[in-house]
């Protein structure tokens, strides 16, 4: 990135923005704007590394997904040893490595956040933006059932919705029964499109009355290229800002699934965050406090991280936003 | 304005008609309900079946999901009238449904009230104390502080606190501080307010730690708005006392907003409610209903959905209709 000219700005100081040559293009600005939020500098540096260490999960992780340890203490299973070398963040109820089982169920985490993320965002801004665009009858009844949806308990629709979805034959010989992953993403994809077309949809009505987009439907554009080449461009930071809340919502929404018994199968060897800190409940009252500090604390900081990250964005992309600090 | 609620009402009532039709076919297809009930009474002969799908309306086929539906809407009228006695019973045990949903509402609205009065009250105070100083290490503090808040989700505040306040606690002072589950200790009879209150404490502050940091950070928001706009400088011009333009002036007018998001927000309280009992194993609304939903109990299920949806419903209506009232610039015809 041009770190340099953003640099040399810096030193020139707001003052002589505009005056000297060497103006700060948009993108620039967002940079440094987002460079200012501390928060989210942080926060992607640790995402960065969270990132890192689950890319290389065969060399950080130290046990295997399902492997129990039986070196620590000679004679009798290693189940709930309180941390110590053989095993950093300590074991669980069979003797298998917290620490190991963690990055592995990042790794779960975080694909079923970027994939639903990704999915959300794709259809979302497909159906805000011709809701948006449009307006009218469609518009009208987008707006009625997103509203209902958006209303409802959280857990009570995913659960309703995630029985009735397991029932359906042709969607399950897609996505795979209710215990997969893949079944998971297409559920959280369901209900986070309509936040990311809510926020598109609002974006579209404020641009769409504004000389610019006059000007290319006079030259002749076609609806599509108005939204593709001038709407979307133009609405890039809330939709970079909802991308980063379907993360949050689609890893949290995960945990509480597999907390509450609904997530991903356990005993297929997969594990993800949810089911980490599903354990944990099982630790509290015996008080092995490593089993729900390690998970409960590294979702707080993945989710803190996204948050954080969404937050920046929000200040970079929003030039208007002015911020008191 | 009478016509517009009067709009709005009317409008309720096939939007509550149409979604507790979806629902009745959501729960049909997800739960499969006579198979659930074979699962719960594996010794329920041919006989028994017939007559649970028949006391529920179970027909077969898509045009029963029409009849279906109509013949419990019709069945769920009748009982409203006679305190539910007519209602199906429930699979397991055959219990009333009515009594038993009755005494889970009032422990969740008890619990509910408690955490939305709490955390609004708290949260907009400090929205308050961090807008009149704005960029100010007060203001980032409580600005950080919600925003940490609210990316920690209930069940993870719920279980760290049973292990602090409970486990942790017992192991070094020799006693819990706070019980973690239930509205008594077992075996209690009758009524104890300060028990009550003492078990309360946990849940309710779970329930209310969201409530905080979404209300300090909308109100936040929304003073600064309010402080920032014209007519707080004619206010000022007008000679009158700091204190007087902020209250009479800048808080009342940034409460607007809040009341709208207050009514919409109730989904979202109950939300937080069902996952808080459940950690807290609190006989609530939310534990009635994740017990039906693992049962597929179809006949406790029902009734519950339609408390819901009259809920989001109804705050919708609220929230539109306060909107319309309290702003008088926006009252669409």
């Amino acid at each position: 990135m041009t770190t340099e000219t953003s640099n040399v700005a810096v030193e020139n100081g707001i003052a002589a923005e505009g005056l000297t040559s060497k103006t700060l293009s948009p993108a620039q600005m967002a940079v440094k704007r987002y460079l200012q939020h501390k928060g989210a500098v942080i926060s992607t540096v640790l995402m960065a590394i969270m990132v890192i260490i689950v890319v290389l999960a065969p060399f950080t992780t130290r046990y295997g997904i399902n492997e129990s340890i039986f070196e620590a203490v000679k004679g009798r299973p290693n189940s709930y040893l309180p941390p110590r070398a053989e095993a950093w963040f300590g074991t669980d109820s069979i003797g298998r490595d917290v620490y190991s089982r963690m990055i592995y169920s990042l790794r779960v985490s975080l694909i079923i956040g970027l994939f639903t993320a990704i999915f959300s965002t794709l259809v979302g801004v497909a159906v805000g933006a011709v809701a948006g665009l449009r307006g009218g009858r469609f518009d009208d009844l987008m707006m009625r059932v997103t509203d209902i949806f958006l209303a409802f308990p959280f857990l009570v629709a995913l659960l309703i919705v995630r029985s009735f979805l397991g029932e359906l034959e042709f969607v399950t010989v897609v996505v795979g029964d209710r215990s997969s992953i893949r079944f998971i993403i297409l559920l959280f994809v369901i209900f986070g499109w309509m936040g990311v077309a809510r926020l598109v949809r609002g974006s579209v009505i404020a641009l769409k009355e504004r000389e610019f987009i006059e000007a290319a439907r006079a030259l002749g554009a076609s609806d599509f290229r108005i939204v593709t080449r001038h709407l979307l461009p133009n609405s890039i930071g809330p939709i970079l800002v909802a991308l980063t809340s379907t993360v949050v919502g689609a890893i949290i929404g995960e945990a509480t699934l597999s907390f509450f018994g609904f997530g991903p199968d356990a005993g297929s060897g997969k594990t993800s965050l949810g089911l980490l800190v599903a354990d944990a409940k099982g630790g509290v009252s015996a008080g092995y406090w490593w089993l729900v500090i390690f998970p409960c604390g590294l979702l707080c900081i993945v989710a803190l991280c996204v948050n954080f990250i969404g937050d920046g964005l929000r200040d970079a992309t929003d030039p208007r936003l002015e911020r008191g600090n | 304005m009478l016509r517009f609620v009067l709009r709005r009402l009317l409008w309720a009532v096939p939007t509550i008609l149409i979604v507790t039709f979806l629902v009745y076919v959501a729960i049909r297809l997800g739960t499969n309900p006579s198979e659930a009930y074979q699962r719960s009474n594996p010794r329920a002969n041919e006989e028994k079946i017939r007559q649970y799908e028949e006391i529920n309306n179970l027909f077969p086929g898509v045009s029963g999901y029409f009849k279906g539906y109509w013949g419990w809407l019709r069945n769920f009228f009748a009982g409203l009238f006679n305190g539910g006695e007519s209602w199906p019973r429930s699979i397991k045990g055959r219990r009333e449904v009515w009594p038993e949903m009755k005494y889970a509402m009032a422990n969740s609205l008890r619990l509910g009230i408690a955490a939305s009065v709490l955390g609004i009250f708290i949260g907009v105070l400090l929205g308050i104390f961090a807008a009149l100083r704005p960029g100010s290490l007060r203001d980032s503090s409580v600005n950080t502080g919600a925003f940490v808040a609210f990316s920690i989700p209930p069940y993870v505040s719920a279980v760290l606190l049973q292990l602090l306040f409970a486990v942790m606690w017992s192991r070094w002072y020799g006693d819990p501080l706070l019980p973690t589950s239930g509205v008594y200790p077992p075996g209690q009879q009758g009524f104890d307010l300060l028990l009550m209150m003492k078990h309360m404490v946990l849940p309710v502050f779970v329930v209310a730690i969201q409530i905080i940091a979404v209300y300090a950070r909308y109100m936040r928001a929304s003073l600064l708005d309010v402080l920032n706009s014209d007519f707080m400088r004619t206010a000022r011009s007008k000679g009158i006392s700091e204190r007087r333009v902020l209250v009479g002036h800048a808080v009342r007018n940034s409460l607007i907003p809040l009341v709208t998001i207050a009514a919409i927000d109730i989904g979202g309280i109950i939300g937080g409610l069902i996952i808080t009992e459940r950690v807290f194993s609190y006989p609530g609304m939310g534990d009635f209903f994740l017990t039906a939903f693992d049962n597929g109990d179809f006949p406790q299920l029902m009734p519950f959905m339609v408390i819901i949806v009259l809920a989001v419903v109804i705050f919708n209506l609220i929230a539109d209709i306060s909107y319309a009232w309290l702003d008088p610039r926006i009252r669409v015809g």
